[in-house]
């Protein structure tokens, strides 16, 4: 990890909300920094903390500005005339100083089946076509990348990852689908997903997961974190099926 | 008590204060649009200021009271009746077992707020009973309200229960409302006040000035998730590409056409168009209640003025909590 990605720089998103800026770009080693940090906010959270979301290369703070007025959350600074703003940018200094001296656990690693081609990926055959690949080789190639979760958005659950091999990197559809299928595997441009519910959507489906990656109904509510690695496991129709009675 | 639903009106959800703690899953927030109405409507009936209430949309809505209710309905004025009657707003109203109550059409505003003692009978998803549409969760059934739905109201706390008993003393109604004039601003054409956005320094200069200096109109492509607005385009001083990162109520985002986008309480948790503005948290139960065709003024403030005007209308808000307290005990 290079020097110039241990500057934090504090920028207010309004007057409830800042982002903690912890380096440029996309890069392994700045979204652990970020992750770390939301991990170590989340164990030891101020008066007045709402919540974080972590993005590719820096972290959203949310809060409540009247709670954090009223609190004491660092005690060596004289607060008094300090605005909500300055008071949580203070607390999320000491906090990124912590970060770097603190030992995390491994990542998690989920392994996500896909039923590759046929009617559950229809654009298999053209990213094969794009490449110059079979469809075989673009399945093996798609299942044997190892992907990190930077960030969840768009719609609930849905992970932005990276790692997809410059090898079947392919542009978005000119015209967007009017419904995707939840569960669909995805490719655009350098980016691959999983899209959590049904939508509309411009993006290169080669394949289906029998898996959910919205579950409303428990903690936490999404199959994917920000933080995950991520692998994709070719299944066969039987296998899809299974899965798919297994949930019933 | 049963409420049934005679005519569900353009949109009828059920909000709170919206499901915190779930957007780094993708989990947008929702919640009330106006949540300073929302808090009081709750109040005015001896509720938890963030239980779940009706917001009621422009017009249409009509609810039928199988039982004795006590209700007060708060934020934009949609000529709300009783029986055919003027319901009064901003004050706690008992419903009589058979009434009928109808929103017409807003004369103010746009967005009704109806509240219920002891709130409105459904299940927390994810901590909140705010309605999220597009997922189906939350609110009655993850939808919006439809025709000959019914819905219980929760058991009554203390305080529900002695301003039922004042009520009664009194013929149903207080002669006293909430003057929300301090609170939020339910006229047509309004100055909305705005910090600087994260990307304001990447905008051309001219760009930066017309923000505040052009007048912008609220398009018919406004609702719960964002304000389209039309008026001078605003331009990046260079192109450059914004990984997403999170957006929340109230930032001013900039796509590439040049008209700004307001995003509103079901706004996405991330976006990647550049962020030009903030608007106060103070100002968005006002800009919440703007209908389309509606011209915004954009002013701006500094942190501290912005955190002032907030700490403002929390003041009012704890003194309404206070007189409430205080009403049922004479």
């Amino acid at each position: 990890m290079s020097n110039r990605n241990l500057g934090a720089s504090m920028k207010p998103l309004g007057d409830s909300a800042l982002i903690v800026q912890l380096g440029e770009g996309i890069s392994p080693s700045i979204h652990e920094l970020v992750n770390n940090l939301s991990v170590l906010l989340n164990n030891h959270p101020f008066e007045g903390f709402i919540e974080s979301v972590p993005a590719y290369n820096n972290l959203t703070i949310y809060y409540n500005p009247v709670a954090v007025h009223h609190s004491q959350i660092n005690k060596e600074v004289h607060h008094a005339r300090l605005t909500p703003f300055q008071k949580v940018s203070a607390f999320m200094e000491e906090l990124v100083q912590q970060t770097r001296k603190n030992k995390f656990h491994d990542k998690r690693v989920v392994t996500i089946p896909v039923l590759y081609g046929g009617e559950y990926g229809p654009d298999l055959e053209y990213v094969a076509q794009c490449h110059s690949l079979s469809v075989d080789e673009v399945i093996q190639i798609h299942s044997e990348g190892d992907y990190l979760v930077y960030m969840i958005g768009f719609a609930p659950g849905f992970p932005f990852m990276g790692g997809l091999s410059e090898q079947i990197a392919t542009p978005r559809k000119e015209t967007p689908r009017l419904v995707i299928p939840s569960g669909s595997v995805g490719i655009a441009g350098k980016q691959t997903g999983v899209y959590p519910l049904e939508t509309p959507g411009g993006w290169q489906i080669i394949g289906r997961t029998p898996l959910d990656l919205f579950l409303p109904a428990i903690s936490p509510p999404t199959l994917l974190q920000a933080g995950d690695k991520i692998r994709f496991a070719p299944i066969c129709p039987k296998e899809y099926d299974h899965y798919k009675e297994m949930k019933l | 008590m049963t409420v049934k639903v005679l005519h569900p009106g353009l949109l009828t959800t059920i909000q709170d204060l919206g499901r915190y703690g779930s957007q780094k899953y993708g989990v947008i927030v929702s919640g009330a649009m106006d949540s300073f109405s929302l808090r009081v409507a709750n109040l005015l009936v001896g509720n938890d200021e963030g239980e779940g209430a009706l917001e009621i949309t422009l017009f249409g809505t009509t609810l039928y009271f199988e039982k004795d209710s006590l209700i007060a309905i708060t934020g934009g004025d949609l000529l709300t009746t009783i029986d055919g009657e003027n319901a009064p707003m901003w004050r706690p109203i008992l419903m009589r077992k058979g009434s009928v109550l109808k929103f017409k059409s807003a004369i103010k505003g746009c967005r009704a707020y109806l509240a219920f003692a002891g709130g409105i009978a459904i299940p927390k998803v994810m901590d909140s009973k705010s309605t999220y549409l597009r997922a189906g969760i939350g609110g009655f059934k993850g939808r919006a309200l439809q025709k000959e739905d019914t819905f219980e109201c929760g058991e009554l706390n203390e305080l529900n229960h002695s301003l039922v008993q004042q009520l009664e003393k009194l013929n149903g109604h207080f002669t006293w409302a909430v003057n929300y004039s301090a609170l939020i601003n339910l006229k047509s054409s309004q100055t909305i006040r705005v910090l600087k956005g994260t990307e304001f320094n990447r905008f051309e200069s001219k760009s930066q000035l017309t923000l505040f200096n052009g007048a912008y109109s609220i398009t018919t492509q406004a609702d719960r998730m964002g304000y389209r607005l039309e008026g001078p385009a605003l331009s990046l001083a260079e192109p450059f590409e914004l990984l997403s990162e999170s957006v929340t109520y109230g930032t001013i985002q900039v796509p590439p056409n040049g008209q700004p986008i307001i995003l509103m309480a079901d706004r996405q948790t991330t976006g990647g168009y550049p962020k030009i503005g903030q608007i106060i948290s103070a100002d968005l139960p006002s800009l919440a209640q703007l209908q389309p065709t509606s011209i915004i003024q954009f002013k701006e403030v500094t942190h501290e003025e912005a955190f002032m005007e907030l700490l403002k209308k929390e003041h009012i808000i704890d003194e309404i909590k206070m007189a409430i307290h205080f009403k049922r005990t004479y």
